[in-house]
């Protein structure tokens, strides 16, 4: 047992104990802050096995980003403040759904590669992984940009329908630089009015707007 | 590739049995790196808050710290002690381990960036492959402690400044690591080390004009710097602790040692970043661009300096960084406080796609030349 095997299985011990504490704690900020220290432990799982590029990947994206998103949108919307408690009441349906993607995974990946010969995990340079991307698997790279494209676009035309109707003028206040904050009505052709007037103007459009649509 | 390092080294020592006090054995060599970043990370911040005091103060027509110390100099270490002595106030409705936890959650990022940061030729903890994107990732972790610190204080202030937080490094983590990217290409290494070395090696198309990187790419230094300063909340970015409209944003609730941690994490965070600037914009070690230390003229003006090249391009880092951080004060006393959907417009509307123009152009040349 070397002194890669004894991180890998502490790496591994935090990592599966933070992924317990993620499902099981009652507070959705816990869980969120655990599901980071779970994927930080991903990344560190992969720091053992040689692949640097890929731990900071994980680091940056999921730590440094997608958790952060995820406590964004809990503390933007239905995070309660402090020590309350907020929890769905799903425990044995979630059971479930875990045990069986658990069991289901681990025999795909028990079949696929169970015979598999045992190699010593070797570093690859980064330059090597950036012109295997972009030579040899630039299609599938293009592919997924695609992807996420699209799902960028969706996600922006899904909020925007949340906002008023899709691409229909509204109001909405422009500020430039320096300038103190205006409204104006629909494009950038319409003149600005004194400051009273235009919130006025502009709350009582709101407001046939959204009588429209109802 | 640092745990690398620790494991091969820690079992070949095993297998030689190398003395504790044996200068090449591994325990020492850790200890004197782990000694300088530490003393660094202690000392650096310390310097450029009192230059920020004096030089507001100067700013403003007024003479800033003067009785602590010869001219005020130890007002940041008696900042410290009092600090110290103050009660640690939890609040009762506060999540009290995530409020615990926050400052620290803050403060360890802003120190690992300091193991990758070259402060002059060998004067580096570790020289990585990815050294680079390593500093880049390092730092978008520390919103995490401003967030859970806005959040476990259960006070809406608190949590207003932890989200404006969050919204900011979204906002400009992208411009920066695009211009950063910029960089990388022209420089073709991840390493911070490797990019000051093909710094001093880049010579004006067609002549033999060495220039550092600000020169072709004085849009990407400009993006950089706005970026970082949105990134550590800096005057005029500093909406997570408004202080005009949120009390004190994220640290409303923090006293003591737990604030000075946060206050630790900015400074270090300005040291840090103005680090990266030097070293992927303004040369690193170099005096002048294709000016060679003394001493050093047989490695490329880099390596191998001797004592008085190697103190020389300490000296010649740490004065730029502190020309930088005088910048980024200036900048505070300059200008007002943007507003929250100013600063998202500037980001996606300007930065984004600037930074965007900037790594095309970069990439392009790059090819060409």
């Amino acid at each position: 047992m070397t002194g890669y095997d004894v991180v890998f299985v502490l790496v591994g011990l935090v990592t599966a104990g933070a992924a317990m504490l993620t499902v099981t704690s009652k507070n959705l900020v816990h869980a969120a802050l655990h599901l980071a220290v779970t994927l930080a432990g991903i990344a560190g799982v992969f720091l053992v096995l040689h692949a640097d590029f890929l731990a900071l990947v994980q680091l940056i994206v999921y730590v440094g980003a997608v958790t952060v998103l995820f406590l964004f949108g809990l503390m933007l919307t239905r995070a309660p403040i402090g020590r309350e408690a907020l929890d769905s009441q799903n425990r044995g349906l979630g059971l479930a759904v875990a045990g069986g993607l658990f069991v289901t995974l681990s025999a795909l990946i028990v079949m696929a590669y169970g015979g598999a010969e045992r190699v010593t995990p070797q570093r690859v340079a980064t330059e090597d992984i950036g012109i295997s991307i972009f030579r040899d698997w630039v299609l599938p790279f293009e592919v997924l940009s695609m992807l996420l494209l699209a799902a960028l676009i969706g996600a922006i035309v899904l909020a925007r329908r949340e906002a008023g109707d899709s691409g229909e003028a509204q109001d909405q206040t422009i500020i430039d630089f320096g300038d103190a904050p205006r409204d104006e009505q629909g494009g950038p052709g319409a003149t600005p009015a004194g400051a009273g007037g235009a919130a006025e103007l502009g709350s009582g459009d709101t407001t046939t707007s959204a009588g429209e649509r109802r | 590739m640092i745990l690398d390092t620790v494991l091969t080294t820690s079992t070949a020592m095993v297998a030689q049995t190398a003395g504790l006090l044996d200068t090449d054995s591994f325990l020492v060599s850790m200890l004197l790196k782990v000694a300088l970043v530490i003393g660094l990370f202690l000392s650096l911040p310390l310097i450029v808050g009192y230059m920020e005091h004096k030089a507001m103060a100067r700013l403003q027509h007024r003479r800033g710290p003067m009785f602590a110390g010869p001219a005020g100099s130890l007002q940041l270490v008696a900042d410290g002690i009092k600090f110290i002595q103050k009660e640690d106030v939890i609040p009762r409705a506060a999540d009290k381990w995530v409020f615990a936890i926050a400052p620290g959650m803050a403060l360890v990022p802003a120190l690992l960036i300091f193991f990758v940061l070259p402060f002059g030729p060998g004067v580096w903890a570790a020289d990585l492959e990815l050294g680079l994107f390593y500093a880049l990732a390092i730092t978008s972790i520390s919103v995490l402690g401003v967030m859970m610190g806005g959040w476990a204080s259960a006070n809406k202030f608190s949590l207003i400044g932890g989200l404006r937080a969050a919204g900011q490094l979204i906002a400009y983590e992208l411009p920066l690591i695009l211009a950063a990217i910029a960089v990388a290409v022209q420089a073709g290494s991840l390493s911070l080390v490797g990019i000051v070395e093909s710094q001093a090696t880049f010579m004006v198309a067609g002549t033999d004009i060495n220039v550092w990187f600000v020169f072709p790419q004085i849009l990407g230094f400009t993006i950089f710097f706005v970026a970082a300063l949105a990134e550590l909340s800096r005057p005029p970015f500093d909406m997570p602790i408004a202080d005009s409209e949120l009390v004190f944003g994220y640290m409303t609730e923090y006293t003591g040692l737990k604030f000075a941690m946060y206050l630790l994490t900015e400074y270090a965070g300005m040291v840090s970043m103005s680090a990266l600037m030097v070293v992927l914009y303004l040369g690193g070690w170099q005096i002048l661009p294709g000016v060679p230390l003394p001493g050093c003229e047989a490695g490329g003006g880099l390596f191998d300096c001797g004592v008085l090249g190697t103190l020389i391009g300490v000296g010649v880092v740490m004065g730029k960084i502190l020309m930088l951080t005088f910048v980024m004060v200036w900048l505070r006393v300059a200008y007002p406080r943007l507003r929250e959907d100013q600063l998202q417009r500037m980001s996606w509307l300007v930065l984004v796609p600037l930074s965007l123009v900037n790594l095309a152009v970069v990439a392009v040349a790059k090819v060409v030349f």
